[in-house]
C-alpha cells in the first residue's frame, strides 16, 4: 500500500484563497518517526502547512495523529526526522526547542482549562510577559472574538461545554502563536453543539488568520472545517489534499473506505469501456485511467449516492440484502449476481422491501476513482 | 523506510534530574537509621542472635504481636466498612453527625484511651466502684491481650472507615444499577461490583491499622501486654541494647511482610479520569433496621469517645492539688509540642514533594523504589526508629544527639509517607494536559509547575502537612527516646504523670492534645474536600 502513499511535499503548492503569496511553509515535518519502546507510532512522516491554512489530520484512533500533534508542539521528542517552524528546526537530530519557546498554541482534547483560574485569567495565562494594559486589552479582544465578553469572571466549571471550548481557543490564540494545534477539539461536545462549533471555530480561526493543524477521527468534521485534509493510517500519511479531492479521488482503498461508504465494483478494461457487473461504463468516466491498464482488471469506486437500485420484475442485477434507515435517507445493500455487494443511498420516502430483485443504475455526474485489482488487500482494511 | 531504530537513551529520558536526585537523597536519609540498626544488630553475633531469636520468650513476643495485629485489623475492617456503608449509602438518621462522631476516635491517641480504659474498667476502677453496690465484685480483666486489642481497635478503625467512605462516595452508582439490571440482587451487586471497587481503599485503611497495631507503644505498655514494642523498650532501658536491636529488626521484618501483602491489593490507577459520566446518588432504605444501625453507631462512638472524655473530665474536676510542683502542668509543654510538630510537618512536605511528584508523574521502577523507601520509614515503629537514631546519634552525630533537630528528623522519617501519600494522590488528580497547556503558553517546566500544578495540589499539600502535624503531636516513644533533656511536651508530661500514677495530672495535657488533634482533623477534612453529607 505504500506505493500509493503521497507526501504533501510531493504535491504542487495548493492554491487556496487564504494564501496570496507562495511562501515557504510555516510548519514542516520531514521524515519524522516516533516510537514508544518497541512500538513504532509514527513512521517517516512528512507534511508541510502553509500560512493561514487549516489542515486536518484525519484517521482512526491509534493511527498516530495525536502523537504527530504532540511532536509538533514539542510535548514529545521524535526519534528521527525533523520538525521545522518558519524554516527553523525545532525538533531534530541536534536541536530541540522547548514547547514554551516554539510559538505553538494547543487546544487540548478536554480543553485543559486551569480549574483554579477564571476565564479571563485562563486567557491571560500565556501573556505573562505583557504589560498589564496590553494584556487586559488582548484578553478583552479575544473574549470578544469568541463571544464570551460576559463570562470573563466565571470559573471553568461554571461554563458550558461550548463556552469552555471558546475559552480554550481564546487562551491558545492569545499569545499570537505561529501555529495553532487542535486535538480532537469537538469530541467533548454534544452532537448539536459540535456542528455549530465547527462553523464557529472555522470562523474564529480564519478571522484570527492563524495557521492551524487539527486532529480528528470524524471525517465529516475534517471535510467541513479544513482547507486540506491529511488522511493518516498506521503512523503514515496516506493522502493529503483538498477535501473534495481526497473524497472524490482517493489514492488508496483505505482513504476511500475511511471517507464515507465505499463499494468496489470489479471491472475489465478494454477499448473505450470498462465492463462491470452493472454493464459497461464509458472509459472517460473513469478518472485518469492510463492506457497501460488496457485489458486488465480494475475495481471502480462507487459511493452510495452514485448508484440507484430500481426494483424489477424477474431478473435484475442483484437482490436487496439489507436496509438501513438513517432518517432523511435509506442505505440499501445489494448483492450482485457475481457476489459483489454495493451500497446505494435513496430518499427516505422510497421503500424497497428486502430480497427484492433490483436493477442498479449508475448515476454519477463526476469521474469515478479506481484501483488496480491486483492491489486488493489480503483482508478488508477496516 | 527504516530511518531509525529506537535509541538506547529513550527509556529514561523523561526523569527530571534535579527532582530525581532530591528523591534519591530523601530515600537515602530515610533508610539510613535502618541501616544503622542492622549494623548494631549484627554486632550481636550469629550464635547469640539465633539463641535470642529462638528463646521461648522471644517466640511468645512474636506470637503476641502477630495475634494483636490480626485481631485488630480484622475487627477494624468489621467495624469500619459497615459504618462507612451506613453513613454513605443508607438513609441512616443523623448521617452527618454520625460521620463525624465515628471518625473522631482517630483524634484520641491510643495510649490516652488505654489509660482511660484501665482507670475505668481496671480493678478498683471507676466502673467497678459504680457497680459495687450492685454486688459486682470484679469486672473482666482489662489488662493483657483483650484490653490491648480492644483499645487499639477502637482508636484505629477510623482509618478503615475514612478510606472506605471515600471510595464509596466516589463509586459510580450507575455501575450498581447496571448490575441490578443484569439480574443481580442487591447483595450480589455489592459482592461483584462494590467490593472489587472499594477493596483497594479498604486494603489501604487496613494497612494503616495493621502497621499501627504492630508499632503501637503506649497501649501494650499501659496494658502490660508483652508485644514487640514493650519488650524492646524494657530491654533498652535495662541495658539490653543488643537484644533491643535484634528484636527491633524482627519487628521491621514483620512490618515489611505486611507491606508486601498490601502491595498486592493496591491499585495504581490515576484518579483524574472520571469525566462527566456517572452518578453517586441513591440511598438504601433501612426501614426497621434503622434502630439497629443507630444503636451500633452510638455504641462504637460512645465507647471510644465517652469513656476517655468522661475519665479525663472527672479527673479535671477532682483536681490534683495533692502532688508536688514538678508534675504541675505548664503552658510551655503545649508550645513545645506545637513547635516540633509544625517543624516536622514543614520538613516532611518539603522532603516529600519530589518523591510524590516522581511517583505520580513518572512511575518507573526507580521512582517506585524511592516512594517505597519512604514507607519503610513509616513502617519502622517509633520505638525502633527512636532506638536507631539513638545509636546513630551517640556514635556518629554527637552534636545532634538530644537536640530538637534529631527529634524532628525522627518525626519526619516516621511520618513522611503521610505527606507523600497525600501529595501523590493530589498529583494523580492533576490532568497531565494542564501543565502541558501551560508549557504551550510560554511557561518553562518549573514555571508551569508553580503556576498550575502547585495551586492544584495545594489541598493535598496542606492535608499532608496537617496529617504529619497531627500524628507528631501524638508520637510517644520516639519523643521519649530522643528529646533533649529537660525538653517536655504534652506527650512526655502525660507519660510521666501516668507512670507515676498521678492520672489527674495527665488530664489537662491530654485534653489540650485532643483539642489540637481535633483541629488538625478539621483541617484535613476541609482541605481534602471530605464531605460529610
Amino acid at each position: 500500500m505504500s506505493n500509493s502513499t503521497i507526501h504533501a511535499t510531493d504535491e504542487p503548492a495548493t492554491e487556496r484563497p487564504t494564501t496570496d503569496e507562495a511562501t515557504a511553509p510555516v510548519l514542516e515535518l520531514d521524515q519524522v518517526s516516533k516510537s514508544y519502546g518497541p512500538e513504532r507510532v509514527i513512521e517517516g512522516l512528512s507534511l508541510s502547512v502553509t500560512e493561514g491554512e487549516i489542515l486536518t489530520l484525519l484517521g482512526p484512533s491509534g493511527c498516530g495523529k495525536t502523537t504527530t500533534l504532540r511532536l509538533i508542539a514539542g510535548l514529545e521528542r521524535p526519534n528521527a526526522g525533523e520538525v521545522s517552524l518558519n524554516g527553523t528546526a525545532v525538533s531534530g537530530p541536534d536541536s530541540f526547542v522547548e514547547p514554551e519557546d516554539r510559538g505553538v498554541g494547543v487546544v487540548f482534547q478536554e480543553f485543559a482549562l486551569f480549574p483554579h483560574l477564571t476565564a479571563t485569567e485562563n486567557v491571560g495565562f500565556g501573556l505573562e510577559a505583557w504589560n498589564d494594559d496590553a494584556r487586559e486589552a488582548r484578553v478583552e479582544e479575544l473574549l470578544d472574538l469568541v463571544g464570551l465578553e460576559a463570562q470573563g469572571d466565571s470559573y471553568p466549571d461554571e461554563l458550558s461545554g461550548g463556552q469552555q471550548q471558546r475559552v480554550a481557543l481564546a487562551r491558545s490564540l492569545a499569545p499570537e502563536p505561529d501555529v495553532l494545534l487542535l486535538d480532537e477539539p469537538f469530541s467533548n461536545l454534544d452532537v448539536d453543539l459540535r456542528v455549530k462549533m465547527r462553523e464557529e471555530v472555522r470562523r474564529i480561526l480564519k478571522e484570527a488568520g492563524v495557521t492551524a493543524v487539527s486532529v480528528t477521527h470524524d471525517q465529516e468534521e475534517a471535510l467541513s472545517i479544513s482547507d486540506r485534509v491529511a488522511v493518516m493510517n498506521d503512523g503514515r500519511i496516506e493522502q493529503v489534499g483538498e477535501p473534495e479531492q481526497v473524497f472524490q479521488q482517493p489514492e488508496s482503498r483505505f482513504v476511500a473506505g475511511f471517507l464515507g461508504h465505499a463499494s468496489f465494483l470489479p471491472g475489465y478494461v478494454h477499448g473505450g469501456e470498462v465492463t462491470t457487473g452493472l454493464g459497461p461504463v464509458p472509459r472517460d468516466q473513469i478518472n485518469g485511467l492510463a492506457g497501460t491498464y488496457d485489458r486488465t482488471r480494475i475495481d471502480v469506486l462507487v459511493r452510495p449516492d452514485d448508484i440507484r437500485a430500481v426494483p424489477v420484475d424477474g431478473e435484475g442485477d442483484g437482490r436487496v440484502i439489507s436496509r438501513r434507515y438513517l432518517g432523511p435517507t435509506v442505505l440499501y445493500e445489494v448483492r450482485l449476481d457475481d457476489d459483489t455487494t454495493v451500497q446505494c443511498m435513496h430518499n427516505h420516502d422510497e421503500s424497497i422491501p428486502l430480497d427484492t430483485a433490483v436493477r442498479i443504475e449508475l448515476d454519477a455526474d463526476h469521474e469515478l476513482a479506481w484501483f488496480p485489482s491486483d492491489q486488493r488487500p489480503a483482508d478488508a482494511d477496516e | 523506510m527504516a530511518t531509525d531504530t529506537p535509541t538506547a537513551d529513550d527509556a529514561g529520558d523523561d526523569l527530571p534530574l534535579p527532582t530525581t536526585v532530591a528523591s534519591a537523597a530523601v530515600a537515602a536519609a530515610v533508610l539510613l537509621p535502618l541501616v544503622w540498626l542492622v549494623r548494631t544488630a549484627l554486632d550481636v553475633g550469629l550464635a547469640d542472635a539465633i539463641d535470642i531469636s529462638t528463646r521461648p520468650s522471644t517466640v511468645e513476643v512474636f506470637i503476641n504481636s502477630a495475634a494483636l495485629v490480626v485481631v485488630v485489623t480484622v475487627a477494624s475492617v468489621l467495624i469500619g466498612v459497615p459504618l462507612a456503608f451506613l453513613t454513605v449509602r443508607t438513609d441512616l438518621p443523623f448521617r452527618r453527625w454520625f460521620t463525624v462522631a465515628v471518625s473522631l476516635p482517630l483524634v484520641i491517641p491510643s495510649y490516652v484511651g488505654a489509660f482511660a480504659f484501665v482507670s475505668a474498667f481496671g480493678p478498683q476502677g471507676a466502673f467497678q466502684r459504680l457497680l459495687a453496690p450492685l454486688g459486682v465484685e470484679r469486672l473482666p480483666e482489662i489488662y493483657g491481650f483483650h484490653g490491648a486489642a480492644l483499645v487499639v481497635t477502637l482508636y484505629t478503625y477510623p482509618y478503615v472507615f475514612i478510606t472506605t467512605r471515600a471510595a464509596l462516595k466516589s463509586l459510580d452508582t450507575t455501575l450498581i444499577d447496571a448490575a441490578r439490571t443484569l439480574d443481580h440482587s442487591r447483595w450480589e451487586a455489592f459482592r461483584r461490583v462494590t467490593v472489587p471497587q472499594i477493596k483497594p481503599a479498604v486494603g489501604a485503611g487496613a494497612l494503616l491499622v495493621a502497621l499501627y497495631a504492630l508499632s503501637d507503644f503506649g497501649t501494650p505498655a499501659i496494658m502490660q501486654f508483652d508485644a514487640f514494642t514493650r519488650v524492646i523498650f524494657v530491654e533498652f532501658t535495662s541495658f539490653g541494647r543488643d537484644v533491643a536491636a535484634l528484636l527491633s529488626l524482627q519487628l521491621v521484618a514483620v512490618t515489611l511482610l505486611i507491606l508486601g501483602l498490601e502491595s498486592h491489593v493496591r491499585g495504581n490507577e490515576p484518579l483524574y479520569a472520571g469525566r462527566q459520566g456517572g452518578r453517586t446518588g441513591g440511598t438504601i432504605r433501612l426501614g426497621k433496621w434503622k434502630y439497629v444501625a443507630v444503636a451500633a453507631c452510638l455504641t462504637v462512638s460512645g465507647v471510644a469517645l465517652i469513656v476517655p472524655l468522661g475519665i479525663l473530665l472527672s479527673w479535671l474536676s477532682q483536681g490534683g492539688a495533692e502532688v508536688g510542683r514538678s508534675l504541675a502542668f505548664r503552658p510551655e509543654y503545649a508550645i513545645n509540642s506545637i513547635g516540633v510538630s509544625a517543624g516536622a510537618a514543614l520538613v516532611a512536605v518539603v522532603a516529600g514533594l519530589p518523591v510524590a511528584y516522581l511517583a505520580a508523574k513518572h512511575p518507573t521502577r526507580l521512582t517506585d523504589a524511592f516512594e517505597r523507601a519512604t514507607y519503610v520509614g513509616y513502617a519502622v515503629p517509633g520505638v525502633v526508629l527512636g532506638l536507631a537514631l539513638v545509636y546513630l546519634g551517640t556514635s556518629y552525630a554527637r552534636p545532634l544527639y538530644q537536640t530538637i533537630y534529631l527529634l524532628i528528623a525522627a518525626y519526619v522519617v516516621r511520618f513522611l509517607p503521610q505527606a507523600v501519600g497525600s501529595m501523590r494522590a493530589s498529583f494523580l488528580r492533576v490532568n497531565p494536559a494542564l501543565p502541558e497547556a501551560a508549557r504551550t503558553l510560554g511557561r518553562s517546566s518549573f514555571g508551569a509547575f508553580r503556576a498550575v500544578t502547585l495551586p492544584l495540589i495545594a489541598p493535598g499539600l496542606f492535608g499532608g502537612a496537617a496529617l504529619v502535624f497531627l500524628t507528631t503531636m501524638k508520637e510517644l516513644p520516639a519523643t521519649l527516646l530522643l528529646r533533649p533533656s529537660g525538653f517536655k511536651t504534652l506527650v512526655t508530661h502525660i507519660w510521666t504523670a501516668t507512670e507515676s500514677g498521678y492520672y489527674g495530672h495527665a488530664a489537662v495535657p491530654a485534653l489540650i492534645l485532643l483539642g489540637v488533634s481535633g483541629l488538625s482533623m478539621l483541617v484535613i477534612l476541609s482541605q481534602e474536600g471530605y464531605d460529610v453529607k
